[in-house]
């Protein structure tokens, strides 16, 4: 266990950026959310949950795949680089890093993203244990273990030290890096932490939440009750759900007419939007109804089903925290055990 | 709220209407969400407090294609809105039945966080709206109501419903600030000041249609934004700073119809104020054409779809537009 004091920190980030683009948290225009560090960046590790999640970092919400220019009467193709630095996510909580994991069975299993590869390659990620975890937050109910997150590097707030220690050879690599920043720390001390952490997790309102009835072989069972007819009113059909979500990983692909070429891009996709997976003969949910159930269904049914019975719902609380309509995951839960204990 | 609970189960049992569209309890004291009650006993579950902030006017439209009469809660601000709606042919009056519902201002949880304030376990608002009581699982805070007050609520229209069938309770005056000091405020920097402001608030942008879609002024059936044939799609975000076509494109598309009820500012989860577009707007059609409120009565034609020869003409406008 190393450690590095509060007050040192900003110089930790600059010895970071020194061998690698750093990633943090960061306060802009009142709201803390993933950055590019610079000298100027006013970094906020103190916010428990960015507004969107660090997703961006290695499945960006708009990307750029290739562009073709006409030159000479003839179509050129460039493709766009594939990331080739390396880089560093300072401050990643647990339920986000089991967010990447999960972006990880969709994008390295075959076909492999290219894109997402490279940047996963390239990226360390550093990670900082929850220090006051907030009423939203049901990361528990997934077995995720906020006081230990498992990346790179874990780190813990302790008194007026940042404790760290180096999990794998990517987070050994950048230990050696910043050594000379770091000192021996006390381990007894994160022990302690980590006892306080989980015992605030013991009392927040959603952890006991129970996911009974949610599970792979439920499609149809699910698919056909009657509690969605009800449950979707509120819904406004925006966003705000998919793009806070650390798992969501559906996108589009468009092109843009550069008035000489077109540039091919994708960008985040969201189930809730009346063009989603829009195909030449028409759309396959033609109601809110039927987009609002995909979102649920894909979480907590379809994506446990093809992936070992892992959900696609890490317990972040964002969508709680955001939904314009007071509307989320765990209502959604909660309104099926309702029934279930109705029947 | 009772009374409230009393009046609707009154209404469905005498089949003046056929269902309600209120607020329900959430799971939290302080998340309600928008729902339709069609019967006494759904109706337990109703719930009117200051975290009921939602704007219901928005939902007639699909309401109004129900069988039967929706009976509608709408406080002061929400009433312009549902005028506004009417005039545009949007919502039918004669399926509805709306009961104007007093309001002390509206508060939400975010401004609560905003005070630093985290973990809540419950909040509770005591009998007159003054102070809140928020425990939390690192100790307990009062806080201010005025504090938690949305931004809208410091600048209210104004304690009466422009539209009802009847009126539940009473409401308060909550205005403790200037409508329009933060435009005025903008309006005095420098082009390169403002352009910094706006790009560092609408850079936040996530694409995510909060906004427009909450927004009781932009009920097309199909936004253009939607369009799989329009170049610049609804959901790409891109660094080019693109974000603010979109925005300045829905200020323009609502202005003289937009009655500031400021729901875009309370959805939008990178709070981003919208609403001083379109409340720069609504200054500036004070100043060319006379006071005007939207949503004041469902008749008058607005000053920017009523052409005269005594319009201003744009190159005026423009010189003393700021």
């Amino acid at each position: 266990m190393l450690k590095i004091a509060k007050v040192d920190l900003s110089k930790l980030y600059a010895a970071i950026a020194e061998t690698a683009d750093l990633f943090v948290p960061a306060k802009t225009a009142g709201q803390t959310n993933y950055t590019l560090w610079s000298d100027e960046t006013v970094v906020d590790m103190d916010t428990l949950k960015t507004v969107k999640s660090p997703k961006d970092v290695f499945f960006p919400q708009s990307e750029n795949l290739y562009t073709v220019n006409k030159v000479d009467k003839k179509y050129k193709i460039t493709p766009e680089e594939l990331c080739n630095r390396d880089f560093v996510v300072f401050g990643m909580k647990a339920c986000d890093i089991q967010g990447v994991k999960v972006l990880d069975k969709v994008f390295l299993s075959n076909p492999v993203d290219s894109f997402y590869k490279a940047r996963r390659d390239h990226g360390t990620i550093v990670a900082l244990a929850c220090g006051e975890p907030e009423e939203s937050c049901f990361c528990k109910v997934f077995g995720i273990d906020c006081a230990e997150p498992d990346a790179d590097v874990a780190c813990w707030f302790v008194g007026e030290d940042l404790c760290w220690k180096a999990l794998t050879e990517k987070g050994e690599a950048l230990t050696a890096k910043v050594a000379e920043l770091l000192s021996e720390g006390d381990e007894s001390a994160v022990e302690a932490k980590k006892a306080e952490i989980r015992a605030i997790v013991e009392k927040l309102p959603y952890s006991n939440l129970s996911l009974e009835g949610w599970h792979g072989d439920a499609t149809k069972e699910k698919f056909d009750s009657p509690v969605w007819d009800e449950l979707y009113k509120p819904c406004l059909a925006c966003g705000t759900c998919t793009f806070v979500c650390p798992t969501c990983q559906c996108y589009d692909i468009k092109d843009y007419d550069t008035g000489h070429g077109v540039q091919r891009y994708r960008c985040w996709d969201s189930c809730m939007y009346s063009d989603f997976t829009m195909m030449a003969h028409g759309n396959n949910r033609t109601s809110q109804l039927q987009r609002f159930r995909q979102r649920f269904m894909h979480k907590l049914v379809y994506f446990p089903a093809n992936n070992d019975g892992m959900y696609s719902c890490v317990g972040c609380g964002r969508c709680v925290d955001k939904c314009p309509a007071h509307l989320n995951i765990v209502k959604v839960i909660k309104a099926f055990q309702k029934e279930e204990a109705a029947k | 709220m009772q009374e409230l609970i009393n009046r609707a189960k009154e209404l469905l049992a005498d089949g003046t209407v056929a269902r309600v569209l209120g607020w329900k309890k959430g799971d939290m004291s302080y998340n309600p969400e928008v729902a339709y009650f069609n019967n006494a006993e759904e109706l337990e579950g109703f719930v009117y407090n200051g975290f009921c902030a939602a704007n219901l006017s928005k939902y007639l439209i699909e309401a109004s294609k129900l069988e039967g009469k929706t009976l509608v809660f709408l406080k002061p601000c929400d009433s312009y809105s549902f005028n506004q709606l009417l005039k545009e042919h949007r919502i039918d009056r004669d399926k509805t039945y709306v009961i104007g519902v007093g309001c002390k201002g509206k508060i939400t949880v975010e401004k609560i966080r905003d005070l630093g304030i985290k973990g809540i376990e419950s909040v509770e608002i005591d009998e007159n709206c003054e102070n809140i009581t928020v425990k939390t699982l690192y100790g307990d805070k009062t806080v201010a109501y005025a504090d938690a007050m949305l931004e809208r609520c410091h600048v209210c229209k104004g304690k009466e419903h422009v539209v009802s069938d009847e009126v539940i309770g009473e409401s308060r005056d909550t205005v403790d600030a200037e409508r329009f000091a933060e435009v005025e405020r903008i309006e005095a920097m420098s082009p390169a000041e403002k352009f910094a402001f706006f790009k560092a608030e609408l850079s936040k942008c996530i694409r995510c249609n909060a906004c427009r879609n909450v927004c009781p002024a932009c009920s097309c059936r199909k936004c253009v934004f939607d369009s799989t044939k329009f170049d610049s799609a609804q959901k790409a975000n891109v660094d080019s700073f693109e974000e603010k076509m979109f925005h300045i494109i829905r200020a323009f598309h609502v202005a003289g119809r937009c009655t500031d009820c400021g729901e875009c500012s309370r959805v939008c989860p990178q709070g981003i104020p919208l609403h001083l577009f379109n409340r720069k707007f609504i200054k500036d059609i004070n100043k060319f054409y006379g006071e005007f409120k939207a949503g004041e009565d469902a008749e008058t034609k607005g000053p920017l779809t009523n052409f005269t020869f005594d319009d201003v003409e744009p190159c005026d406008a423009v010189k003393g537009g700021n």
